[in-house]
């Protein structure tokens, strides 16, 4: 087990490497951070001398080199932008996105679920159809379309909701949550509704197909034959076996939770870490950006690996496949 | 809130009332958030703009943009002709209460000069500052200088104690990456206080109760908050989520004027939209540049139909121009804005004449993030050249990416916007792009041309103290501009502000900067 636990955590250091280094390749094509940061009048010697002070004329190994020494330490610099320090910066952010992904997931749990034990316990009625087909509507939109369209109806046409922002929050220690205001609770309803609404339309489905499968087994059959109410049968033991495959579902989909955030947050004017990513892109804010690409890559190789571990341990065959593959001897 | 509020103001009475219980807060819906509280931290004229609410400089600009006393309340220029001295404004307090002395003055553009501070370039001609008395400043510069008094109209002034108090005498260097206190907290001689800031969130401001100056406001709130999506910002004038945006999206404009609640402030900008061409012996693709030739430029400016550009991509909103700088630019002259004459007959006729071979490819260079409608402009002229036998190839991508290829000379033809900010005077594009690229001038040349004529009445007005006479020179510099055809200019853009009708008084400048010590509501 401590072989699998090493190897995989080397696994991951060295998908964070690759990241970064895939990220400082693309840095170049992003533009001159100096042409932003300077103004119209600095001269050409003042240009050069502030890329010079940033070590951008520096090949791009060096400067690959240098942050990754600088992020071992844990040190990612101060915004060029922002002039603040990144890692700061970065946590501020991350309470916002952070409620918001949660927020999602709940939602998405709520009304995925039952609307997938309905559509498979009434799969020959037209509602359950139109369930399905608007399903594959949830899917297909562009959630910044989701957006814009949430805006015009709650906010501008009938005036219930926030447009943008979060509303008060209210800091604890050092963690702003928008959960104890209601402004703040408020603010949440429409992001977190465009963000779940791809989520909702996957728990449903995935449901929906765990739930035709295990209608069909033997307890099943045996618990009508006793005569047990079909509600019972239905929404305790069927919907029972369907959970497993729903809450790795779940898991895995937080990461990605947070990669979409990034649209929704720009939309709604969320201040949280997609945004931040957005704005120092138009920036070429560079510190931010590897930080925040390295913070996510760290979000979705832990939470991987998390999942592996599990499986590894509620079925050891898993454990020696991964290693056989891996070419070790466990 | 926004759809009680119309119940609210039902009668005069209850307008009374609840003006008396809530305080006049201005909710201003930007298209982007400040950088920092630090005005010398990031060369940006918005970031500049907002913290003109909390800092202030020695002189500013008016209602008519015409420059006024400030924390200075006069001044005058030595014997020697390169030594300013500024008398000082008394009883001028900051916010935490210090006095105003002839050492802030000097702190501050000591600190903006700072070789590390990415705003050394508002202050060219500096060289150093000393205390005369509590109340007298004398900055010496490098020359006979003009323009002083219009740079400083940007230069905010620190608290000196404050500075030296929280180790923050230098600017924040970026290359060294620590982070300063003044990106964090404000203290200024302004009409308003920084009360909080959540970064990309809100920041908000105060008035200030002691303010110096006799407030021509009635505003004892601002909340600035940034909205980058256009469509969102909109939605959120119409639901009255925010009151003010400094950036009406000019595609929503129809729906915002229909909105009730709302009122659009529509102006011409000071930003004159130019094409430039590349004067380097070769294009970008290596074949002979035939845009060295003046006839060429001058073909390329008949074959552009300036009219249906204001019309069909302006939407008639933009002001159609020929000459380098806006008519409220000093130094502009009417001779100089007579529209060249689509022809594009006698452009196509020009061009053979000067040998330009038929089809002849060369890459056009736009912003995706630049000017107003930047994309559809270059798509039309790119259209407009194709119709005289030429092959532009548009190339757009984000400032960002763009700005590197300008800069190093790989672009044959491209898009420049230039307001003369902050200066407000003529000399700034004459100094900044016509003039040859050598040492501080020139930074904007993208196209490597050189007019020695042009430089030597650039370099005169530059040190001429008498302003008629300096005019004139900028003047006739910018006839050169014209007569050779170095840029061509297209239009003054179009700006849009937005309020909803709950804010009375709004005056919209042309610099498009928005001062709310003017507003009222």
């Amino acid at each position: 087990m401590l072989a699998f636990l090493i190897k995989r955590t080397a696994n991951g250091i060295l998908v964070m490497l690759a990241v970064a280094f895939l990220a400082f390749m693309i840095f170049r094509f992003f533009g001159d951070p100096v042409e932003m940061m300077v103004n119209e009048q600095a001269t050409q010697a003042e240009r050069a001398e502030l890329r010079e002070r940033l070590g951008l004329n520096d090949g791009f190994l060096v400067q690959y080199a240098r942050f990754v020494t600088n992020a071992a330490q844990g040190e990612f610099g101060i915004s060029y932008r922002n002039q603040q320090d990144v890692m700061v910066l970065i946590g501020e952010r991350f309470p916002a996105t952070f409620e918001l992904v949660i927020v999602a997931t709940v939602l998405s749990l709520l009304v995925g679920i039952p609307l997938g034990v309905v559509t498979a316990i009434h799969r020959e009625k037209r509602a359950a159809d139109a369930l399905q087909i608007g399903s594959i509507v949830g899917v297909s939109l562009p959630s910044f379309v989701v957006g814009i369209l949430l805006i015009l109806v709650f906010s501008v046409t009938l005036g219930w909701l926030p447009a943008f922002g979060r509303g008060e929050t209210v800091d604890i220690g050092w963690w702003s949550t928008g959960f104890l205001t209601p402004s703040g609770r408020m603010a949440l309803v429409l992001p977190a509704l465009s963000l779940s609404l791809f989520q909702i339309t996957l728990v449903m489905r995935l449901v929906r197909a765990e739930m035709l499968e295990t209608m069909r087994t033997d307890f099943v059959k045996f618990a009508r034959a006793r005569g047990l109410p079909a509600r019972t049968i239905h929404w305790r033991h069927a919907l029972r076996n369907c959970l497993m495959p729903v809450i790795t579902l779940t898991g895995m989909q937080i990461g990605n939770l947070i990669a979409f955030a990034l649209v929704t947050e720009t939309v709604f004017q969320w201040p949280g870490m997609g945004l931040l990513f957005i704005q120092a892109v138009t920036f070429v804010d560079i510190p931010v950006m590897a930080a925040y690409l390295m913070l996510v890559s760290f979000i979705f190789v832990t939470l991987n690996t998390l999942v592996d571990v599990t499986y590894a341990f509620v079925d050891p065959r898993l454990k020696d496949d991964a290693l056989a593959a891996g070419g070790a001897r466990g | 809130m926004g759809f009680r509020r119309s119940l609210l103001l039902a009668t005069v009475a209850a307008t009374a009332l609840v003006s008396a219980a809530e305080a006049n807060t201005l909710k201003w819906g930007a298209n982007r958030d400040i950088g920092s509280l630090d005005p010398y931290s990031y060369g940006d004229s918005f970031t500049i703009n907002v913290l003109n609410h909390v800092y202030e400089g020695l002189v500013r600009y008016d209602r008519d943009l015409k420059i006024e006393p400030a924390l200075a309340t006069s001044w005058e220029i030595m014997e020697d002709g390169v030594t300013w001295r500024f008398t000082l404004r008394e009883g001028v307090k900051f916010h935490n209460g210090n006095d105003f002395t002839a050492e802030d003055v000097v702190a501050s553009l000591e600190r903006v000069s700072d070789e590390t501070s990415p705003l050394k370039g508002n202050l060219p001609a500096y060289v150093s500052s000393k205390v005369v008395d509590d109340h007298t400043v004398d900055v010496t510069l490098n020359g006979t200088y003009p323009l002083l008094l219009n740079d400083l109209t940007n230069i905010h002034i620190f608290d000196k104690t404050w500075l030296v108090e929280n180790n923050a005498e230098k600017p924040t260097d970026i290359g060294a990456g620590v982070e300063g206190f003044a990106t964090y907290h404000a203290n200024g001689t302004g009409p308003f206080i920084v009360e909080s800031r959540q970064p990309d969130a809100k920041t908000v401001f105060v008035k200030n109760p002691d303010w110096w100056d006799t407030p021509q406001h009635n505003i004892d709130r601002i909340e600035l908050t940034p909205v980058t999506s256009a469509a969102t910002r909109v939605a959120a004038l119409l639901s009255g989520e925010i009151n003010f945006t400094n950036d009406a999206p000019v595609q929503d404009l129809p729906r915002l004027e229909a909105a009730p609640n709302v009122d659009v402030l529509e102006g011409v900008d000071l930003r004159t939209v130019m094409i430039g061409f590349s004067f380097r012996d070769a294009l970008a693709n290596g074949e002979a540049n035939p845009f060295k030739d003046v006839k060429v430029r001058e073909a390329m400016y008949k074959a552009i139909d300036l009219e249906a550009l204001h019309k069909k991509v302006m939407r008639g909103k933009s002001r159609v121009a020929a000459a380098a700088v806006a008519p409220p630019i000093p130094g502009y002259d009417e001779a100089l804005d007579v529209l060249p004459g689509y022809d594009p007959d006698a452009a196509k006729a020009m061009l053979a004449e000067a040998g330009v071979p038929e089809g002849l490819e060369f890459n056009f260079n736009c912003l995706q993030d630049g000017l107003v409608n930047e994309e559809q402009i270059c798509q039309a002229v790119a259209s407009m050249w194709s119709r005289v036998g030429l092959a532009p190839k548009l190339d757009v991508a984000p400032r960002a990416v763009q700005t590197p290829k300008r800069t190093n000379g790989q672009t044959d033809t491209y898009t420049l916007g230039w307001a003369t900010l902050p200066m407000l005077d003529a000399y700034s594009p004459l100094l900044q792009i016509f003039h040859t690229k050598e040492g501080n001038s020139g930074v904007f040349n993208w196209g490597g041309w050189s007019f020695p004529e042009l430089d030597a009445l650039v370099q005169e007005a530059g040190s001429e103290l008498d302003t008629q006479k300096r005019l004139g020179l900028e003047t006739d510099a910018l006839k050169v501009v014209k007569d050779e055809f170095i840029m061509l200019p297209l239009h003054q853009q179009p700006m849009a502000w937005a309020v909803t009708t709950d804010v009375k008084e709004m005056p919209l400048f042309p610099d498009n900067k928005p001062r709310l010590w003017y507003a009222k509501m």
